[in-house]
């Protein structure tokens, strides 16, 4: 980890014995998502007890062990909705929902449309390397046509999953999509999705050293480019660029501003204390039998 | 004339959608203002419109709280409603209601007392008051006071407007005369005494006592997909949610919604999940990293008869396996059977303090007869609720799987101290980091499934004993057997026989076995193998002589459970 992290990015270094053991393989782009995670957390200013990273199964989402924040290492799959209870139970977390392509788009693909229609304010961040890491080498949902797996020897014919174009269409809050080599960049875009209220959607794309010989390094510098003239507030202009494929565009799709889960449900409309911290109302409990009677 | 004392057993009959629930509540709420004991229960289908759906409703002198096979009052809203009943009919039962409404083959078997609701409905104004006049009429018959009837129809119809109400209290009005009519004249008499008692108590189903217990025990946060029969409590918790300030959700599917759960856990609520065998089915994954994660949560599961999609709308204890041994891997858990209301209440409550004292999954487990049944009770004490709260503060090198004597981990929660809170469904060392190392595995396998497992056990309560310690039989129930065996035994009336009562079913603590020493022991139970018969075997090497089974998705009765206790120990 030999990248320069921000200002600040020192207290998100983890000191537990156990997070010095990196499962990572050497050159994996997990590593630049790390410090571009770190660096974004520290230039909000945010202190790792005050976020909570909330993880699947899969390279990517052993993210929690890998930095010094609060984190919960879950199931493949169920990190959306995990993160969602955390949030609803304590809106004063900064939390974020981590896990790689096969995790968020497929096991938990389901959790994400609803989580779309629910708008929880959490950041989900999705390293999208294209293949299965751990497993070793299965195609994911966003497998390119045609790659040649051990388990699609004779390559992949199921049309790949456009994980932007499916967030645009159900009017997500917040959709983008970074290509972690550019380290910069994802620092913001990933800093305006942790300050969006609402669902943030950020597809990170990053190459798997090991077993997509394909989305190299140099594949996605090749065959990306940044928008610089899309008003992300215009869905229709975020769904044709969401559908580009080569290049692939990166940067804020899309922003829909309206209120978040958190805002809805009845807890927190007159009081904003964060569950934990409330008792129960036995004096409405007894209400409840006088009604009854 | 046909005569009813101390004891009357009512059954309404009718489709889904033709309103009997409407019957049932005004009648039960009446007659229990009116100082009568009331039960009721109903048994219905899975559709939204037609069939044959069916409540009991108990009327009497002392308290009532078990299903009676016996029908004395039979009151058919359509036909068909004999037939579905058959076996329930006596020679004593009187069918009171519409000649159309009796199968032309029961016309001449039957005593009927012929009453023209919808006629007396029409003379009020429309078919729709047909449903309140059947109210009225049954009210009538025990000369309950009509003010309370017209109270609780105020009550339920007030949102329509006062034309309504006005309506529906006159055609109660006429029903209610004509009760009081066929009394005088001789036609039905009813003897049933008053009880003031009753007139204070409260009145609540099965799925009023666990939603307000969860309540009480500091539920605030509920995720849930709908399934029958556990729908009702996320619909009470979703009736009371704005008053409660809690949050409430119905989310894409029950894999969800035990996630959530546990996130909400995770982060300092307490949270609980409401399903039913099929939901509680895809939950298992979860459960298992509740297990792994020492992360706690509360679940309801209202059984219904599988396995598959069984009969959705009926009843069966056949579950106990399945939240027994449900998840991958070992992690103990905690199952209570409420068997009363009071228990339902109070044990609810209850479940959030084991969760969050032991860090481990707590399931409630009732049953579709459960939840739907309703009696009048004393309110229970709220004072007698205790609230634990056993979060600790995450301090400087917090670690939250610290290894323990008693194989519990002070648990911190993010956000509350400097310290970051690390949970792992993977193997994990003390900090919460994922670990291959054996020696930590092996410390962190028996910390979860022994030394939790343990300090749980120890703490158990025992089961109820009612009767003589030294009986000769010992009959054991769990869950909503409990009733029924109660009245079988107080029917029996034998000093033979004692009834030990199980609301807290796993891990049984292992002082429980010197309730079986000697006894010959008799297990009912709602299922069609004896899952709990096994349970004491595997636990406590108890062997059940005789087993009590039921397993055609209706509830035992009193006089099933009667004979077949009989047919033991005569």
């Amino acid at each position: 980890m030999n990248v320069q992290l921000s200002t600040g990015g020192e207290l998100f270094e983890p000191r537990r014995p156990g997070s010095k053991d990196i499962a990572w393989c050497p050159g994996c782009g997990n590593f630049g998502i790390r410090n571009i995670l770190i660096s974004a957390l520290a230039e909000l200013g945010l202190k790792p007890s005050e976020v909570a990273i909330i993880s699947g199964i899969g390279q990517a989402a052993k993210m929690p062990h890998y930095i010094n924040a609060n984190g919960y290492h879950t199931l493949h799959g169920r990190a959306i909705p995990i993160a969602t209870g955390v949030k609803a139970s304590n809106p004063e977390l900064t939390v974020i929902a981590e896990g790689g392509d096969g995790d968020m788009y497929a096991e938990g693909g389901n959790h994400l449309l609803h989580a779309i229609r629910r708008n929880p304010d959490i950041t989900v961040l999705i390293h999208d390397n294209q293949v299965y890491g751990l497993t070793k080498g299965q195609a994911s949902p966003t497998t390119m046509k045609g790659m040649k797996t051990p388990t699609q020897p004779w390559g992949v014919f199921e049309e790949p999953f456009n994980p932007v174009a499916l967030a645009v269409a159900l009017d997500a809050s917040f959709v983008a999509r970074t290509f972690m080599g550019y380290f910069k960049e994802s620092v913001e875009v990933i800093k305006q999705a942790i300050r969006h209220r609402g669902l943030a959607i950020v597809d990170i794309l990053h190459p798997c050293v090991s077993f997509n010989k394909v989305n190299t390094y140099a594949w996605y510098r090749e065959h990306t480019y940044w928008m610089d003239d899309h008003d992300p507030h215009d869905r229709e202009a975020a769904f044709r660029r969401a559908l580009e494929s080569d290049p692939l565009p990166l940067g804020v799709f899309y922003i829909n501003e309206k209120p978040s889960f958190e805002e809805e449900v009845p807890a927190y409309r007159w009081d904003k204390t964060p569950l934990w911290q409330r008792e129960p109302k036995l004096n409405l409990v007894e209400r409840f039998f006088e009604t009854k009677s | 004339m046909a005569e009813f004392r101390g004891d009357v057993s009512i059954v309404l009959g009718g489709a889904a959608g033709q309103g009997i629930q409407t019957v049932e509540e005004i009648l039960t709420h009446a007659l229990k203002r009116s100082g009568y004991h009331v039960y009721a229960n109903k048994g219905y289908m899975s559709r939204v419109r037609g069939g044959i759906n069916t409540t009991e409703i108990r009327v009497s002198s002392k308290p009532v709280r078990a299903f009676v096979k016996r029908i004395d009052i039979l009151v058919p809203f359509k036909q068909g409603v004999l037939s579905w009943v058959e076996n329930r009919l006596s020679e004593t039962t009187v069918v009171l209601g519409e000649r159309e409404n009796v199968e032309e083959t029961f016309l001449d078997k039957v005593n009927l007392v012929e009453v023209p609701l919808t006629k007396m409905a029409l003379e009020t104004g429309s078919q729709l008051y047909l449903n309140t006049t059947a109210a009225g009429l049954i009210v009538g018959l025990f000369h309950g006071d009509f003010e309370a009837v017209e109270e609780h129809i105020r009550k339920r119809f007030e949102s329509k407007g006062e034309n309504v109400v006005k309506k529906n209290i006159e055609a109660a009005k006429k029903g209610y005369d004509l009760g009081v009519k066929l009394c005088e004249e001789g036609t039905i008499a009813v003897d049933v005494q008053r009880d003031e008692k009753a007139a204070g108590d409260v009145l609540l189903t099965g799925t009023e006592a666990v939603g307000i217990g969860a309540l009480a025990g500091g539920m605030n946060f509920l995720s849930f997909y709908p399934m029958s029969p556990s729908t009702g409590v996320s619909t009470f918790a979703a009736q009371k949610a704005e008053e409660f300030e809690i949050v409430v959700e119905q989310v894409e599917d029950e894999i969800s919604a035990i996630n959530m759960a546990l996130g909400a856990w995770y982060a300092g609520a307490r949270a609980m999940v409401s399903t039913s065998g099929g939901g509680f089915a895809l939950m298992s994954e979860a459960l298992s990293l509740a297990g792994m994660a020492e992360n706690p949560v509360v679940i309801h599961l209202a059984q219904r008869p599988g396995p598959a999609t069984g009969l959705p709308t009926r009843t069966m204890q056949g579950d106990l396996n399945l939240v027994l041994y449900a998840g991958h891997g070992d992690f103990p858990r905690i199952i209570l059977t409420p068997g009363s209301l009071e228990e339902a209440f109070y044990l609810t409550a209850e479940a959030f303090n084991l969760a969050d004292r032991y860090q481990v999954p707590v399931i409630i487990l009732t049953d579709q007869y459960f939840v739907d049944t309703y009696y009048n009770l004393p309110a229970p004490d709220v004072s007698k609720v205790m609230f634990e709260r056993h979060i600790v503060e995450a301090k400087p090198g917090y670690r939250r799987y610290e290894l323990t004597e008693d194989g519990i981990s002070p648990r911190a929660i993010p956000g509350y101290g400097e310290e970051v809170v690390i949970a792992n469904g993977n193997e994990h060392d003390e900090w919460g980091d994922i670990t291959e190392d054996a020696e930590l595995t092996i410390k962190m396998q028996e910390k979860r499934a022994v030394k939790k497992l343990e300090t749980i056990k120890r703490n158990a309560p025992l089961p109820k004993l009612i009767g003589k310690e030294n009986a000769e039989y010992l009959v054991v129930s769990w869950g909503s057997t409990f009733h029924v065996v109660e009245e079988a035994l107080e029917k029996l009336g034998s000093e033979k026989v004692a009834h030990l009562h199980f609301s807290w079913v796993y891990p049984l603590n292992p002082e429980t076995k010197k309730f079986f020493e000697g006894r010959k022991v008799i297990v009912v139970e709602n299922n069609v193998t004896g899952q709990f018969a096994d349970l004491l075997w595997k636990e406590l090497g108890v062997k059940a002589d005789h087993r009590v089974l039921k397993y055609d998705g209706r509830p035992f009765s009193v006089e099933e459970v009667l004979d077949a206790l009989k047919g033991v120990v005569e």
